[in-house]
């Protein structure tokens, strides 16, 4: 299934390009609205590039009378992506979506205060939890000592699913002035020079968990999508690469099977978790008794 | 929606600017005051730029080499790749009885196409360096200041101003002139509504400037 990564879309004004995704994500929603941070937002890397929204959105009730409608209407299932500064934050949002027709609830767990501590994130999910029957996949941050720790975590929490991975800090310091080129000083890391951290995460989470993963982070073509397939990736979102070019969609779609096929698989469907294939049977090798 | 790729037909030197002439194929020209996202290879986002001129079967592009992803535009030459883009957001409006063009250094960008559209105005371009005005080639028989002077001293209150400029051209244009079409430029990723990087207050609501404008009337 390829998706966007939340943020990254907005169908409202782009429903073109949702519809050609399986699933669309939104932009996070919060209890109260925010404006966002002070701008510059955005700004170019050498191999990614950096924003600082700040999470603007029109808060959870507006959301809910006004724009969740709307979305409906465009025809493709619904993820909703959840965030706060507290586990109630979370936990309410979840009750308020309560049995809407929203096909999974994406919490982000990834904001600094909350992304350190992985009982923190457990504590959010198990919160959540209890207040709907929807899928709940929680959006992890790469950026801590074990990404596989907080995904056992979420897992033992009950959550259904990791979205992997949310933006990594970065800086940029303007070329003439040497000062930060963003208003808030400090940004998320996105774009190709993430797909590394991405494999390690989607790989680490799949072997401690064996969760549906969505893969995200750096995906430009059909082969990035089959990388991120074969590390345990049930799932592709699509991120930095939708702001150059919104017809990504159905090209990393036809890109994947063409990669698959350089591989010798039929479907990319069938390369599910292939990169784990040799460890496995190093890992059982090592089980044998001496 | 999708990304054209197009080639470069000529880089032309205008002062310290570039015009970046690129083959239109079926890309529509939009009205003037919208842009195009243009990207460079090798960079990860595209840039926004506003239509300068479209000559037959063109789209010319002007571009201030001020950053890596202006200056690999500005160092594409004839035969060279570019991704394009749009036109996208709102340009100006053109139903004015007595338009004066109004442009600041770079922000020049638009005039040419929109005095094209206008069947001829007259327009008043403010430069911080003779060898900046030297684009006012662009634009024959325009009014030139060039700093310490400023655009301002020359702009009629009671014209229909059109304008594109730096921030404290435009604040100053917004003050002189209530009625006047101001394009506004924030650094944006995408240029259609996804990424929210050039969301900016507009009437006590957060509007993206891609979408809502980059052409918004000044009250």
């Amino acid at each position: 299934m390829l998706l966007n990564a939340s943020g990254c879309l907005d169908a409202l004004t782009a429903p073109d390009v949702a519809r050609a995704l399986d699933a669309y994500v939104t932009k996070t929603i919060t209890p109260e609205p925010r404006e966002g941070n002070a701008p510059v937002r955005i700004a170019e890397t050498d191999v990614g590039m950096l924003n600082s929204i700040g999470l603007a959105n029109p808060g959870r009730e507006r959301f809910l009378d006004d724009v969740l409608p709307r979305l409906r209407e465009l025809g493709v299932p619904i993820w909703v992506s959840v965030g706060g500064f507290c586990t109630v934050d979370y936990a309410e949002t979840c009750m308020y979506l309560g049995r809407q027709p929203v096909a999974a609830i994406e919490l982000n767990l990834s904001c600094p205060n909350v992304d350190e501590a992985p009982e923190s994130a457990a504590e959010i999910v198990a919160a959540c939890r209890s207040e709907t029957p929807i899928p709940l996949y929680a959006k992890l941050s790469a950026a801590v000592p074990d990404v596989a720790a907080v995904a056992r975590a979420v897992h033992a929490a009950g959550a259904d699913g990791l979205s992997l991975i949310n933006t990594i800090r970065g800086l940029k310091l303007d070329e003439r002035t040497l000062q930060p080129v963003l208003g808030r000083v400090m940004g998320g890391l996105s774009g190709p020079a993430l797909k590394p951290v991405a494999l390690a995460a989607v790989y680490a989470c799949y072997c401690a968990t064996q969760l549906p993963i969505v893969g995200m982070g750096g995906v430009r073509t059909g082969r990035d999508a089959l990388e991120l397939i074969a590390a345990g990736a049930q799932h592709v979102a699509l991120g930095t690469i939708l702001f150059a070019d919104p017809d990504a969609p159905s090209r990393v779609r036809a890109e994947l099977a063409a990669a698959a096929n350089d591989v010798g698989v039929v479907d990319p469907d069938d390369a599910f978790a292939l990169g784990h294939a040799s460890q496995k049977d190093v890992e059982s090798e090592r089980k044998l008794p001496a | 929606m999708r990304q054209e790729r197009r080639k470069v037909v000529a880089s032309e030197r205008v002062g310290p600017y570039t015009l970046l002439r690129v083959a239109r194929g079926g890309v529509s020209t939009g009205e003037p005051g919208q842009f195009f996202m243009l990207q460079a290879p090798g960079h990860v986002l595209p840039r926004a730029m506003s239509l300068c001129l479209a000559p037959p079967g063109e789209l010319a592009f002007l571009i201030d080499p001020v950053g890596p992803g202006t200056r690999a535009l500005c160092a594409l030459s004839r035969g060279d790749d570019v991704g394009v883009l749009g036109p996208l957001g709102r340009g100006f409006r053109l139903d004015v009885a007595r338009p004066l063009l109004v442009g600041g250094g770079i922000g020049i960008a638009p005039l040419p196409f929109l005095r094209e559209r206008l069947r001829g105005a007259p327009a008043a371009l403010g430069f911080r360096s003779d060898r900046h005005a030297e684009a006012a080639v662009l634009l024959p028989g325009a009014e030139v200041v060039v700093e310490p002077r400023l655009v301002t001293e020359l702009v009629d209150p009671a014209a229909d101003v059109l304008a594109c400029g730096p921030e404290p051209m435009l604040d100053a244009l917004r003050r002189l002139v209530p009625r006047a079409q101001l394009a506004w430029e924030a650094p944006m990723a995408c240029g259609y509504g996804a990424c929210y990087g050039c969301a900016v207050e507009i009437d006590g609501e957060l509007k993206r400037l891609c979408v809502e404008g980059p052409v918004l009337r000044a009250a």
